[in-house]
């Protein structure tokens, strides 16, 4: 009879925030998709059913073609640019040197800073203006004697938006360091141990022992890296403001909605980022839930 | 072999320190900057150090953000604070009171910690202004609770995990119900926990930008919202900027400089990695 009670009562516990998930996730997600397959153009509410015109209207549309664009070469040189980083530093970290909690620290603190603080600063560090207007990271260069790398930064035409990746990785690649760290601290010393004994050097330890060790961490990093390249919105916003060169989905999804009322649209730009992230997220959490109940 | 890596260790100082340039580059600026007086400011010479602390910049940008720092804090304190009761409760019970459905209710819960926010938005507004919340900062303190419960939940479960059964097993043969083992055996214990999830709840609901930007209203924006609006606009200078990035970013950077090795753990957790 105890148990009984005590199990409607743990359920009690948990049961507001259930309902406030549910509401606020899943009724939400399903009011959207809602609004998303509706006519509703305009301050008043319209569910008029259009189907998928949305979706086709979005595909149609040479703006979200380019968000698409955008938002894979962010995401690749985002990616790629924090892991290589990252894991660099953790490997160096990890050779057992004096002022490894220092440093270790001084990567890490972009993170505890806003993308708004971010983009506000590298905004005038990648000011593009040249020659007596000249400041922020061109000037450095100049003064330096670097003048190979002065150049027109987000501004670039076409692939300006590879450079607001530069304090994506600035904010992130600390974060990654501390991801790789974990996994090599959770290495085994005798397996490095042993290779030693068997002849092995540095280089081939990391290659053949380390980095095949570390696939699950960066598996982990690529997902929540990924995953924050396609949300990416408050950091463009902050470094260059609204514009089209560097649009992604979550910039138009904003203007359309909030500045266009456009809802019907701005809903279908949610309903395909929560899709491509879910693509990413539910095999993860399945994965990772499932190795958790077998230790 | 062994000898020569060991002389060469000092070589690994030199990416080492190359990074931490990197990494230090944008507070560099913001702080020389932010210390020049106003007849010192000029673009030319932002790689110069002041000469002499002023503090010009920081009086203008505080006159400027005063109001909307003041209404983070007051957003920011009561989200992190509800938000990481609710994740004890429901770690507490999913790690230590499992019940039929509470496998598939802890990955829903967490999914809800990925989703991008521009799936929610539009419903987020339109249910804000259904229940008078739109525009105030009740409504964003609201949306920061709710959307905080997954990460705050899964930390608590996870830590709880590892508090060992015979804890609470013990306990009920004391005759300890569920909410009594809770209060006298897991919450003394919780302070790790709870520092973990109030610093994360604190800076991630003091750096949001999107909830804030669509839901209050100009007199009720947090600082991160006016600091934007602020860089946009062409009436105030940029190093007016710089120092007001900087106020905006030091409460979360004192509570890294302070409480660092609590946020690490936040982070991990943010990672699935418990």
């Amino acid at each position: 009879m105890r148990i009984k009670r005590e199990t409607l009562l743990s359920v009690a516990l948990v049961t507001p925030s259930i309902i406030a998930i549910a509401i606020f996730v899943y009724g939400f997600i399903g009011w959207t998709a809602r609004v998303s397959l509706s006519k509703w153009k305009g301050l008043l509410p319209d569910y008029t059913w259009v189907g998928l015109d949305n979706f086709k209207g979005l595909f149609q549309d040479p703006r979200f073609h380019i968000d698409i664009r955008n938002t894979l070469i962010f995401t690749v040189i985002f990616v790629i640019g924090s892991l290589i980083i990252g894991l660099g530093l953790a490997i160096l970290l990890d050779q057992n040197i004096k002022g490894e909690g220092f440093f270790r620290s001084l990567y890490l603190f972009p993170m505890a800073i806003s993308f708004i603080v971010t983009g506000v600063v590298w905004r005038w560090l990648m000011n593009p203006a040249m020659g007596s207007r000249m400041s922020g990271l061109n000037l450095l260069f100049d003064t330096l004697g670097l003048d190979f790398l002065i150049n027109k930064w987000y501004t670039t035409p076409t692939w300006g938006i590879a450079f607001i990746a530069i304090p994506a990785i600035w904010q992130m690649s600390g974060y990654t360091m501390a991801l790789y760290l974990g996994g090599l601290r959770g290495i085994p010393v005798e397996l490095r141990e042993a290779a030693q004994v068997d002849g092995a050097n540095e280089v081939q330890i990391y290659r053949f022992i380390i980095l095949p060790l570390l696939r699950p961490i960066t598996l982990s990093a690529m997902i929540i890296l990924g995953h924050i390249s396609l949300k990416v919105f408050d950091l463009i916003v902050a470094v260059a403001g609204k514009q089209l060169p560097l649009d992604v989905p979550a910039i138009y999804m904003w203007q359309v909605t909030f500045d266009g009322y456009f809802f019907g649209r701005g809903a279908a730009i949610g309903i395909l980022l929560l899709l491509s992230v879910a693509v990413l997220i539910i095999p993860y959490l399945i994965y990772t839930l499932r190795t958790e109940a077998e230790v | 072999m062994r000898a020569r890596s060991r002389s060469n260790k000092w070589l690994i100082y030199i990416p080492l320190t190359l990074a931490a340039f990197f990494y230090l580059i944008p507070m560099y600026v913001m702080l020389v900057t932010g210390f020049k007086g106003f007849e010192e400011v000029s673009l030319k010479t932002m790689w110069d150090l002041p000469k002499g602390i002023r503090f010009d910049n920081f009086v203008a940008a505080y006159e400027a953000l005063a109001p909307y720092l003041w209404n983070s804090f007051n957003m920011v304190l009561p989200a992190a604070i509800i938000s990481s009761i609710l994740g004890s409760l429901n770690g507490y019970v999913l790690a230590k009171w499992k019940f039929k459905g509470s496998e598939i209710i802890f990955p829903a819960i967490l999914f809800g910690m990925f989703i991008p926010y521009q799936s929610i938005l539009i419903p987020l507004v339109e249910f804000m202004r259904e229940i008078n919340l739109y525009g105030g900062l009740p409504g964003l303190v609201l949306a920061h609770i709710i959307y905080g419960i997954p990460i705050t939940t899964l930390t608590f479960r996870n830590y709880y995990a590892t508090i060992p059964k015979e804890l609470i097993e013990a306990s009920r043969i004391d005759g300890c119900g569920i909410l009594s083992s809770y209060w006298h055996i897991l919450l003394p214990i919780s302070a790790p926990a709870f520092v973990v999830v109030i610093i994360w709840q604190f800076t991630s609901a003091w750096n949001d930008f999107l909830f804030a930007v669509v839901l209050t209203s100009p007199s009720n924006w947090p600082v991160t919202v006016a600091l934007n609006n602020m860089a946009g606009s062409q009436i105030i200078a940029w190093n007016v900027q710089m120092a007001g990035s900087f106020m905006a970013a030091l409460p979360t950077l004192l509570v890294y400089i302070f409480l660092g090795r609590y946020f690490l753990r936040g982070l991990m957790a943010g990672a699935l990695k418990g």
